[in-house]
């Protein structure tokens, strides 16, 4: 059986999936931060699909966007911990549902 | 892709990295949580070899399994009163509806497109992804390395406790 451009890409939107429904589901704020890290996988290997099998003059383009992609989710789970460490030292929780604060 | 050899190793390397990510949905402790996430991680890692870029899939072992997946312990770690349980809020359902619904739509249009395909890989090794980046792309690979410093900073900042922030105030 050959594999093709679907495979990969049914691969890619059900990990994408599981991603949204960690990110939207979990009551730990660190949980939702590793269902934003399952999605951004998912959009990677996303684009490398289609940078290897898209009939395409430049098909490094895909491949650099992905560095590109890998490097934003590095800052942005260092700033969404360090947040996380910050919220929990000044109100003792992660709970997503105890962060109300804003709340009249 | 043809023969017997990348259709197991898709096959295998697709269980793997869908199971691991159900687990990080499942698992009640945040630990076991982390530790499917990395198992995807790799599962995915897999897959960029899989799809011929073997440098991303260094890449994605380095940082993702190397940097975040370690950051991601040492926050459930530095949270410890916080509680290790991985349940879910009261939108559990409506999330798992949308998502499953947001499934739906992706797998229709992926299988009723009809996708242009090249069947050889255009083979790009580091190399050519290095010229890439430092000629045509070497504006945005500027602005990431700004950004990179902005989060490090930014991090350090937001991370330290407020006796930290005294001291380099009487300083």
């Amino acid at each position: 059986m050959t594999i093709g451009i679907d495979h990969f890409l049914t691969v890619g939107a059900l990990l994408f999936c599981l991603g949204l429904a960690v990110a939207l589901s979990k009551r730990n704020a660190i949980g939702v931060l590793m269902g934003v890290e399952l999605m951004l996988n998912a959009v990677t290997l996303t684009l490398l699909t289609f940078s290897r099998f898209s009939v395409s003059d430049r098909p490094v383009t895909g491949q650099t966007f992905v560095v590109m992609v890998i490097t934003v989710a590095a800052a942005e789970a260092a700033v969404a911990l360090a947040l996380a460490v910050s919220v929990y030292r000044n109100r003792d929780t992660v709970d997503v549902d105890k962060i109300n604060l804003l709340r009249s | 892709m043809h023969g017997a050899g990348p259709g197991i190793a898709f096959w295998v390397l697709s269980a793997v990295t869908l199971v691991a990510a159900g687990g990080v949905m499942v698992s009640r402790n945040l630990l076991h949580a982390v530790l499917f996430l990395i198992l995807t991680f790799v599962g995915v890692a897999g897959f960029f070899v899989l799809l011929s870029a073997d440098f991303l899939a260094m890449a994605q072992i380095i940082i993702y399994v190397g940097a975040i997946a370690v950051l991601v312990l040492f926050a459930i770690l530095l949270t410890p009163r916080a509680g290790r349980d991985n349940s879910e809020t009261k939108m559990a359902l409506p999330a798992i509806l949308l998502s499953v619904c947001l499934a739906a739509v992706f797998l229709f249009v992926i299988h009723d497109a009809n996708w242009a395909t090249v069947t050889e890989s255009p083979g790009i090794g580091a190399s050519e992804l290095g010229e890439a980046l430092l000629t045509t792309w070497v504006l945005p690979f500027e602005i990431a390395s700004v950004l990179l410093t902005a989060a490090l900073v930014g991090a350090i900042m937001l991370a330290r406790s407020a006796q930290e922030e005294a001291e380099d105030a009487l300083a």
